[in-house]
C-alpha cells in the first residue's frame, strides 16, 4: 500500500460494442423497431399521417408518468396512486375551472396537489418505513375517493378551447403533438437526474443496498421523498394534460393507467427488485406497447385481445431475461475429458503428496 | 492417519479445477485429493480460491474445466441436490436454518419420514434425531426451535443432518470463527469422531492451532492455485504460512509511534438506553486508539453513534472543536469522519455496483460539475485511491461481488480515504481478511496515523488491538471500564476490564481465548 498510485486501470472490462448493444435496453429497442417495421409493411394505414400523431397522444400520460415511476422502481419502491393521482387532478382542474378560476390558475392547484399526495406518499414510505405496496394501493382507493367523491358521475366538459386546442394540438405542421414539447424537457431533467448526477447514484445504491447507502451518507428517506413527489406532480400534470385532451373532467379518468406505466417500466428492463434499469429502455418499453396498441386497433381487433399480447410480452420479457442466463449456464458445463488445462505438474505434485 | 496406502481410492479428487467469472479467474487450478478417513485441511489466503472450489463441490457453482472425481468416479453436479444426492455435506460459517421449524424438522427437511397414508411420521422423526444428538454427544432438544440456538449449536444441526444423509464427504467452511474454546473442542470431537467411521472431511480454517490440532493432512492454496500438500505431522506453522503467502510474512503489527496532535474526535457522556452509558473519550491526531471488549459489550454501537448512523439519546460529539449534530452520517462525513463498517457485504459496500461506483461513492457530491456527474469523472477519481490501496481486480467496471473479501475490505476503504478524513473509525479492519492482506491495512493505519488522521480501531482480535493501537479503551457492557496505554495494556489487564461486569456475556467470548493469540503470533 504504497501512498502513490502504482496500478493501472482499464475503465471498463468490456468492449464498447458489447456495453452498449448486449443490453436489455438494446434488446427492447431492437424489438420496438422490429415491431414498428412490421406494422409499417403488414397494418393497413399504420403509415398514414394520423398514426403518429395519436399513438403518441395516447401514450403521452404512460410516457410522463414512466419517467418518475423509474426512477421510484430502481429505488426498490413502488406508486400505485398515480393514476388515482391523474383523475384527482382531472376532477379539481373540472371543479375549480367550473367555480370560476382560469385554467392556468386551477392547473396550478392541481400541480400542487399533486404534489401534497406525492408528499402524502413519500412521509409514509420514506420517514414512517411503511411498504410502498401498501401505502400506495391505499392511496391509490383514497385518491380516486376524493376525486369521485369531488364531481360525482358528472363530467365537467366546458374548457375553453384555446386550452383543448394545445392539449390536442400539434408542433407546427408536423404529426408530432404539442405535449411532446414538455414531455422532452422532461425526459432530458430525469436522464440527468438518474443518470448524471449524484442524486442519481443515490437512487441506484438504495435500490442495491439500501444500508450501505446509508453507511455512506446518502440521504435515503429524502431522496424517497424527493421520488414520491415528482412521482405526484408529474402525475398530476399527466392529469391536466388527460382532461384537456378529451375535454372531459371525470372522476374516473385513468383508472388502471398505474398498471399500464409499470408494465411499460417492467419492460423497458427495470428491475422489479430495485438498482436495475435505464431511461431509455423505459422509453422504448412505453413505445413499443402504443405502437402494438396502435398497431391491433387498426387491424380491427379488440382491446381485450391487445391486452393479452401486452401481458405474453411482459410475462416473455421477464423469463427471458432467466432463460438467458440458465441456457448460458447449460452451455458452459464441461464435457468429460475437457481437463486439457490443467497443468499437468500440479496434479502430479497432488497425487504423490495426497496418497 | 496421515499416511494412506497407495491404492486407496479417495473420496474426493479435484483436478485442475477451473472457474472464472467474466474476466476474473476464481480458480486456475484447484487440486484436492482426500482420503477417506482422514480430516484434510484446506488453508490459503482470502482470495486464494477456497470458496469456490468447497461452491464447486457442493454444487454452487459449474467448474469451466478439470476433473471432480467422488470414490474415483467422475461427476458433474448442477445443484447443491444432486451433491447432496452423492454424499457431499457443506457446513457454512454460518449456517442457515429455519428458525421457525423444530431442530429435528431441520435436520429432515425435505425427506420426512412418511407413516400410514403418508403422513409425516414425528415419532420416528424425533427419535432418529435424539438417536443422532447422543451419537454426537449433544445435548439438545430434538423438539426445539431452531431459533435461539448458538451458532455451535446450529453448526452441530448440519451435522447431523449431513450424517442422517449418510454423507461421506464432509466439508467445513471456517466452521469456528464464531466458536468458543468449549465449542470448539466439542466440534473437534465429532469431527474426530466422524473420521474414525471412515468419513472425509474437508476443514477450512485461517487458525493454524486448530489446523495442526486437527487435520492429518494440509493443502496450501495460493492466488486460484494449487501450491502444496503435507502431512501436518512433518510440516510447521512458518512453513505453511510461507507457501500461503508466496513470501515470508512481514511485521504483522508495525505499529510506529507517530506524533500526537491535537484532539481530534471528543465523545462526552455519550448515551443510549440499554445499549451504552456515559462513554467520554478523546482520539487525538496520529493516535491509534483502540476499542476492545467482548462480542456484544457496546463497541460497534458506540461506533455507529458517533458516526451518525445511530441516534443517542444524551451526551456530545465534537470533531476538531465543532459539534457534529447527531443522526446524521452525511454531517458526520462533512465534519471529517469516515467509518468503515463491521459488515462489510451489507454495511461497507454496494455490493452490487463497479468497483468505481463504489470508490467514489462518498465523494461523488464533489465530483459533479454543474450538479452534473459523469463515468468519466467517477473513473478517474476512483482509479488512483484503488491503485494506492492496490485493489486487485480487472477493471473499474467490475462489480464488487467478483472480488475476494480482502479485495472488497480494500474498496472501503478506498472509498473513505477518498474523502480526505480528519477521522478514521474502522470496525474489524481484518475479520475474514488473510493474512497478508491484513499486514497490508495494519501498515496503511500505521501510515495514516503517521500522517496525522485519527484513528478509532474496534476489533475482536485482541493481539491486533494491543499490537496497533496507543491507547485502549476497554467497552464492558456499555460502559468504557479501562483506559489503558500502549505500556499498560496487556491480555490480562484488558480481558480483566473487559469482563470487569461479569454476567450474560459469557456467550461472546470470541476473540478473547487464548487459542487466539497463538495463531497470529506464530504468523508472525
Amino acid at each position: 500500500m504504497s501512498s502513490t498510485p502504482t496500478r493501472a486501470y482499464a475503465p471498463y472490462s468490456q468492449p464498447l460494442w458489447k456495453r452498449v448493444l448486449l443490453t436489455r435496453e438494446s434488446a427492447i429497442i431492437a424489438l420496438t423497431v422490429v415491431v414498428i417495421c412490421w406494422a409499417l409493411a403488414a397494418v393497413p394505414n399504420f403509415d398514414g399521417p394520423l398514426t403518429l400523431k395519436y399513438l403518441l397522444q395516447d401514450t403521452a400520460p404512460i410516457l410522463l408518468i414512466a419517467l418518475p415511476m423509474t426512477l421510484v422502481i430502481i429505488t426498490g419502491e413502488i406508486d400505485l396512486s398515480v393514476a388515482s393521482i391523474v383523475g384527482l387532478s382531472s376532477v379539481l382542474l373540472g371543479v375549480l375551472h367550473q367555480g370560476g378560476m382560469s385554467v392556468p390558475a386551477a392547473g396550478a392547484v392541481a400541480l400542487l396537489v399533486g404534489a401534497a399526495c406525492g408528499t402524502l406518499n413519500g412521509v409514509l414510505v420514506a420517514y414512517v418505513g411503511l411498504p410502498s405496496l401498501a401505502v400506495t394501493i391505499g392511496t391509490l382507493a383514497l385518491f380516486r375517493g376524493v376525486a369521485v367523491g369531488l364531481l360525482g358521475t358528472t363530467a365537467v366538459t366546458d374548457f375553453p378551447e384555446a386550452w383543448t386546442d394545445l392539449a390536442t394540438g400539434t408542433v407546427g405542421e408536423s404529426s408530432v403533438p404539442l405535449v411532446m414539447v414538455p414531455f422532452a424537457a422532461l425526459v432530458v431533467v430525469f436522464t440527468l437526474l438518474l443518470h448524471f448526477s449524484p442524486f442519481g447514484r443515490g437512487v441506484y445504491d438504495i435500490g442495491l443496498n439500501g444500508e450501505a447507502a446509508r453507511f455512506s451518507g446518502v440521504h435515503v428517506a429524502r431522496t424517497k421523498l424527493v421520488l414520491f413527489v415528482l412521482s405526484g406532480v408529474v402525475s398530476a400534470f399527466a392529469g391536466l394534460y388527460f382532461t384537456l385532451r378529451f375535454g372531459s373532467a371525470r372522476g374516473d379518468n385513468a383508472t388502471g393507467l398505474e398498471l399500464q406505466v409499470i408494465a411499460a417500466v417492467l419492460l423497458g428492463g427495470v428491475s422489479i427488485f430495485g438498482g436495475r434499469g435505464r431511461l431509455h429502455g423505459v422509453l422504448a418499453g412505453v413505445v413499443l406497447i402504443g405502437v402494438i396498441a396502435s398497431a391491433l386497433r387498426l387491424e380491427g381487433v379488440t382491446v381485450n385481445v391487445t391486452n393479452i399480447v401486452i401481458g405474453v410480452l411482459l410475462i416473455v420479457s421477464v423469463v427471458s431475461g432467466a432463460l438467458v442466463a440458465y441456457v448460458s449456464g447449460r452451455l458452459r458445463r464441461p464435457r468429460p475429458g475437457s481437463s486439457a488445462e490443467a497443468p499437468e505438474t500440479s496434479s502430479r505434485r497432488a497425487a504423490s503428496a495426497g496418497a | 492417519m496421515a499416511e494412506h496406502p497407495a491404492d486407496v481410492v479417495p473420496t474426493l479428487e479435484l483436478r485442475g479445477v477451473r472457474k472464472a467469472f467474466g474476466p476474473v479467474v476464481a480458480l486456475r487450478s484447484g487440486t484436492l485429493v482426500v482420503a477417506p478417513g482422514s480430516i484434510h485441511a484446506l488453508v490459503g489466503e482470502n482470495g486464494a480460491g477456497k470458496s469456490t472450489l468447497v461452491k464447486i463441490v457442493a454444487g454452487v457453482y459449474r467448474r469451466d474445466g478439470g476433473e471432480l472425481l467422488l470414490d474415483g468416479r467422475p461427476v458433474d453436479f448442477g445443484s447443491t441436490a444432486e451433491s447432496k444426492a452423492h454424499g457431499v455435506a457443506v457446513i457454512y460459517q454460518e449456517p442457515t436454518l429455519f428458525p421457525d421449524l423444530s431442530v429435528t424438522e431441520n435436520i429432515f427437511m425435505g425427506r420426512h419420514p412418511l407413516g400410514a397414508l403418508r403422513r409425516i411420521d414425528r415419532a420416528a422423526m424425533y427419535a432418529e434425531a435424539a438417536r443422532l444428538f447422543e451419537r454426537l454427544g449433544v445435548r439438545i432438544d430434538p423438539r426445539r426451535k431452531a431459533e435461539g440456538l448458538s451458532i455451535a449449536d446450529q453448526q452441530i444441526i448440519e451435522i447431523a443432518k449431513a450424517i442422517s444423509l449418510d454423507a461421506r464427504l464432509l466439508i467445513m467452511d471456517e466452521p469456528t470463527a464464531a466458536l468458543s474454546g468449549v465449542e470448539v473442542e466439542r466440534l473437534f470431537a465429532v469431527a474426530r469422531s466422524l473420521r474414525d467411521e471412515g468419513r472425509a472431511l474437508v476443514f477450512i480454517s485461517h487458525r493454524f492451532d486448530e489446523v495442526f490440532a486437527l487435520c492429518d493432512t494440509v493443502t496450501v492454496m495460493r492466488d486460484g492455485e494449487y501450491v502444496a500438500t503435507h502431512p501436518t505431522a512433518s510440516t510447521s506453522v512458518d512453513r505453511i504460512v510461507a507457501a500461503m503467502v508466496g513470501r515470508d510474512v512481514a511485521e504483522l503489527f508495525p505499529k510506529t509511534p507517530a506524533a500526537l496532535g491535537d484532539p481530534v474526535l471528543e465523545v462526552q457522556g455519550l448515551t443510549s438506553a440499554g445499549v451504552f452509558q456515559d462513554v467520554s473519550f478523546t482520539v487525538r491526531a496520529g493516535e491509534i486508539v483502540g476499542l476492545a471488549g467482548l462480542v456484544g459489550a457496546g463497541r460497534s454501537e458506540i461506533a455507529r453513534a458517533v458516526f451518525g448512523v445511530d441516534r443517542y439519546d444524551a451526551g456530545s460529539v465534537r470533531l476538531a472543536g465543532k459539534p457534529v449534530p447527531p443522526g446524521s452520517p452525511r454531517a458526520a462525513i462533512e465534519a471529517g469522519m469516515a467509518f468503515v463498517p463491521e459488515d462489510r457485504r451489507r454495511q461497507g459496500l454496494v455490493i452490487d455496483a463497479s468497483v468505481s461506483r463504489n470508490v467514489a461513492g462518498v465523494i461523488r457530491g464533489s465530483l459533479a460539475r454543474l450538479g452534473l456527474l459523469t463515468a468519466r469523472a467517477e473513473n478517474a477519481a476512483a482509479a488512483p485511491w484503488a491503485s494506492r490501496l492496490e485493489v486487485k481486480t480487472g477493471a473499474l467496471d467490475m462489480h464488487a461481488t467478483t472480488m475476494s473479501g480482502g479485495n472488497q475490505q480494500k474498496v472501503v476503504i478506498a472509498k473513505w480515504l477518498a474523502t480526505e478524513p480528519r477521522l478514521l473509525i474502522i470496525d474489524e479492519p481484518t475479520r475474514g481478511i488473510d493474512v497478508g492482506t491484513k499486514a497490508e491495512v495494519h501498515r496503511l493505519l500505521s501510515e495514516l496515523a503517521g500522517r496525522g488522521i485519527a484513528i478509532l480501531m474496534i476489533s475482536s482480535e485482541l493481539p491486533e488491538v494491543l499490537g496497533m493501537a496507543d491507547r485502549v479503551l476497554v467497552v464492558a457492557e456499555g460502559r468504557i471500564t479501562a483506559d489503558l496505554a500502549r505500556e499498560e495494556a496487556t491480555p490480562e489487564a484488558v480481558m480483566l476490564a473487559a469482563t470487569q461486569h461479569p454476567g450474560h456475556h459469557a456467550a461472546g467470548l470470541q476473540g478473547h481465548r487464548p487459542s487466539d493469540v497463538a495463531p497470529t503470533e506464530a504468523a508472525s
